[in-house]
């Protein structure tokens, strides 16, 4: 048994791959869940049933997949031209910081107009952003710093500068109104009129979900289709060969970083405008959902596809969602994270099959001895 | 060996071969590229397993399953490029992979080690410091080290893939007396080569290959070197070069390089104060041995490497240097030695490599929007022009033979139209048929008035399509010859110092 490089991947792999993994992921956690004392086909049909088919169940996916759509599309970003941006976190944060910023600012203006609200907030969440994230590609590009550590530090930055900026200082964004909120320290309200719309009334589409997948459709235009993504795919394939070719590189790293950033950042906006209508300071809100992280298994899952990154962003967020009505006294939460972690081992299982062919044979019979299957050497 | 039979998908490497050698003699393996010789010695080597036929060593039949058992039987090679590890000591080369004794233990004893290097090394003549790091060592140094760790392991058979390859001729002459010591010690010998001469001043007897089959085993004193070509390639040639008229230059200085000098990888100087001229539609090989400026000033005069100092004008305009995107817009077609990796990306389609260079300009984009049509036709256009073998133009180029790859670039560059071509290594690792391709495109290029600049270590190659030869040793032009007057001795001596001393 050995494993061979496929020379060329078949289309119809790229969907067949993924769902054989799922299928795979699903039977493991099955003989799991058994072992455990559940019924794996009732766990199912509630997972189903939580995720996408009962009542209010889609509306309550999209608020899952809304945030992982953005860092999934960040990650898948900045990770086609092999940069590994793990910092889509700490850009979200820094999203949101700008988002609420600007949001209270045209607040204090008394601004009423809420497209106004989303495009400043979109445009200062992916500023700040970008910003964050030219932090490590500036620091890749002119002093060959390994942009995964750097991006993965400035995430634990940013989680301590959004303490910072509630819990311990009177910042700009801290409520000190009254005498409750100066006693337990919370992040002001934002003005009613930055409350982003919804759509959809049987199932709610939050607003950051639809720039989501607009976004999305954006960045697979400009990776398929424009000159920008031609010079990525040959970064990432030969670095050496964009040289020759002439290549900006380093300018490509630092607008890739911003483009991700951005992304992320809008990301953060979104969770301001559409979800938590505050900045969320404490280490077990925003800090602790993890969207960052999420979304690189998202862009991973999705094999970078901006496109793959909304079904995967929405299948995810199904199971998230799923996980929070599962879980109680008797199915603990740790199981969903068993089952989460056992989908991700199978999907990377997966892509190694995308891309490398599985070829069984007997042992050296009499004929079937030939040599290991290298090129020809002349 | 008997009856060898080697497939590999779509070609039979070695159909049938017989081949023995005894105790006591270099044996030359004797073929051009492609004719089996490295696949016939990775079967003996224990790296490939003989689809047919039995391996006898001293009257004994054996079964190789790895390359281990090779080493156990004695058997050890030389590849063309080293095995060595460049941060170890030479001491520590020797014995890596060796599992034997001393170099089994944990701890390894390192004094006793060198100790036994060195006086393997002053009885065959391999002068080498033992404790010298091998990334400081010459290539010819280098060689010596793998063939002391041959000699270290006891080696009763010694294989030399296209030992010369790498070296000066003076440096060549050192290793032939070294490879005779051994014979006649009582060790075999197989030397690989496709050079006549070589094979000729060191071997005793000669087994000469021919596309995948066993030609002949001559004795190597009686043959002559138009006999030993006639076996090779089948059929009679004249050896000699046939003298061609000069070609008639127009007098206009379409490349101009002054007083120019590179820094290397490690910050030395690799090309110092060059200075030469290219007319239109001449061709200027660089002759030297590897690693005497020749990547560097390739990579200098095509923007991917900084000017230290001097000039290089392409038709009287001045390149600030270290650009590429500079050189490409002067008209400096560039042919890298590393064709998959530097020249093409390689997991990217055929359409996407010719367009590499050339999607900025408006043939191929709208704006930021490419014209992928455009592109899908250019590269149909060049596939069909330069006969570039490929399922299609979606194709990723990394799955073309090493041939298409080369005519794939050449294409692309001639193209664009370039005034000044520099072309590195054209046709390495190419079988025949190829590389007859890729100098007719370079000829073709030149008669339409490219000016050339062509590194080659294959000195054959530069003789055969250049107008005018410079000699490089060390980064200095050493000598200037005309093609027609230049003999190989000649340039022999210049490429190993010679004109210094």
């Amino acid at each position: 048994m050995k494993l061979e490089r496929r020379l060329e991947q078949p289309w119809w792999l790229s969907v067949a791959v993924p769902l054989g993994s799922l299928v795979v992921a699903f039977g493991i956690m099955a003989v799991i869940l058994a072992a455990t004392g559940h019924d794996p086909v009732e766990t199912y049909r509630e997972i189903l049933d939580a995720a996408f088919t009962g009542n209010g169940a889609f509306s309550a996916t999209f608020i899952s997949a809304t945030p992982i759509l953005f860092t999934g599309l960040a990650a898948a970003a900045a990770f086609r031209m092999q940069l590994f941006n793990i910092g889509a976190e700490g850009q979200l944060y820094l999203g949101a910081v700008g988002a609420s910023w600007i949001a209270l600012q045209l607040g204090d203006r008394s601004a009423a107009s809420t497209p106004l609200y989303v495009v400043a907030m979109c445009v200062a969440a992916g500023l700040a952003g970008a910003l964050w994230a030219l932090i490590p590609g500036v620091l890749r590009a002119f002093a060959r710093t390994n942009e995964i550590i750097t991006s993965l530090m400035l995430n634990y930055v940013a989680g301590l500068l959004l303490t910072y900026l509630i819990f311990d200082s009177s910042s700009y964004w801290r409520d000190t109104s009254t005498l409750q909120a100066r006693a337990f320290p919370q992040g002001k309200p934002m003005p009613e009129a930055s409350n982003w719309p919804t759509f959809g009334s049987e199932v709610v589409v939050p607003l950051g979900f639809v720039i989501g997948l607009a976004t999305a459709l954006a960045l697979w235009v400009l990776y398929t289709r424009m000159r920008f993504g031609f010079e990525v795919g040959v970064i990432a394939d030969s670095p050496r060969a964009a040289r020759y070719a002439g290549m900006r590189t380093r300018r490509k790293i630092l607008s890739v970083m911003a483009v991700s950033g951005a992304i992320a950042g809008i990301g953060g906006a979104s969770q301001i405008g559409d979800f938590t209508y505050t900045l969320d300071g404490s280490t077990t809100g925003l800090q602790a959902a993890a969207f960052g992280y999420t979304g690189i298994v998202v862009a991973a899952l999705a094999r970078y596809n901006p496109l793959a990154v909304c079904l995967v962003a929405v299948l995810i967020g199904g199971l998230q969602n799923a996980g929070y009505t599962l879980q109680g006294p008797d199915f603990p939460s740790g199981l969903v994270g068993v089952m989460q972690g056992i989908i991700l081992f199978c999907a990377l299982g997966g892509e190694l099959l995308f891309r490398y062919r599985l070829r069984i044979r007997r042992r050296s019979s009499a004929q079937g001895a030939s040599g290991p299957a290298v090129e020809p050497a002349r | 060996m008997v009856g060898i039979t080697k497939r590999f998908p779509g070609v039979v490497a070695n159909d049938d071969v017989n081949f023995e050698a005894a105790e006591g003699e270099v044996h030359a393996l004797l073929g051009e590229n492609g004719a089996g010789k490295t696949t016939l010695s990775n079967i003996l080597t224990g790296l490939y397993r003989q689809d047919e036929g039995e391996i006898e060593l001293y009257g004994e039949q054996v079964r190789f399953h790895s390359p281990r058992d090779a080493l156990d039987a004695g058997i050890c090679m030389v590849h063309q490029h080293f095995r060595l590890v460049e941060p170890f000591s030479v001491a520590e080369n020797v014995v890596l992979g060796d599992h034997r004794g001393e170099a089994r233990r944990i701890v390894v004893h390192s004094s006793a080690i060198e100790n036994r290097v060195e006086e393997l090394s002053s009885r065959y003549g391999l002068a080498v410091n033992p404790k010298a790091r091998v990334w400081q060592l010459s290539v010819g140094e280098q060689q010596r080290v793998e063939i002391l760790k041959a000699l270290y392991r006891e080696a009763r058979i010694l294989i030399m893939d296209e030992p010369t390859a790498v070296l000066t001729p003076q440096e060549a002459e050192a290793l032939f007396g070294t490879l005779r010591a051994m014979a006649e010690e009582g060790k075999t010998v197989i030397f690989i080569s496709h050079k006549l001469h070589e094979v000729k001043a060191v071997a005793d007897r000669v087994t000469v290959l021919r596309g995948g089959r066993t030609v002949a085993t001559v004795d190597a004193e009686p043959a002559t070197l138009r006999s030993l070509a006639a076996l090779m390639v089948g059929r009679e040639i004249d050896v000699a070069r046939p003298l061609e008229q000069p070609r008639r230059l127009a007098d206009v200085r379409t490349l101009e390089v002054d007083g120019l000098t590179v820094a290397g990888d490690r910050g030395e100087i690799a090309v110092k104060d060059v200075s030469f001229a290219i007319r239109e539609g001449e061709i200027v090989g660089v002759a030297g041995v590897a690693g005497n400026g020749q990547r560097e000033l390739a990579e200098a005069v095509s923007g991917m490497r900084d000017i230290r100092a001097g000039s290089v004008r392409i038709a009287g305009r001045r390149l600030r240097g270290g650009d590429p995107r500079e050189a490409i817009l002067a008209g400096v077609g560039h042919v890298p030695e590393d064709r998959l990796g530097t020249g093409l990306a390689p997991s990217l389609s055929v359409t996407s490599n010719v367009v590499i260079k050339t999607y900025r300009r408006r043939s191929f984009s709208r704006g930021p929007l490419l014209a992928l049509r455009r592109m899908r036709e250019a590269a149909v256009g060049i596939i069909r022009r330069y006969d570039v073998k490929t399922p299609g133009p979606g194709t990723p180029v990394r799955n073309l033979s090493g041939g298409n790859l080369q005519k794939l670039v050449l294409g692309r560059e001639f193209e664009d139209d370039p005034l000044v071509l520099v072309v590195a290594q054209p046709t390495r690792g190419l079988d025949v048929g190829a590389i007859e391709t890729v100098h007719s495109y370079l000829r073709d290029a030149a008669a339409r008035g490219v000016a050339i600049l062509l590194m080659s270590e294959d000195l054959d190659e530069i003789l055969a399509l250049a107008d005018r030869i410079l000699v490089v040793y060390e980064g200095e032009i050493v000598g200037e010859l005309q093609a027609g007057a230049a003999s190989i001795d000649e340039i022999g001596l210049l490429m190993g110092g010679g004109a210094s001393e």
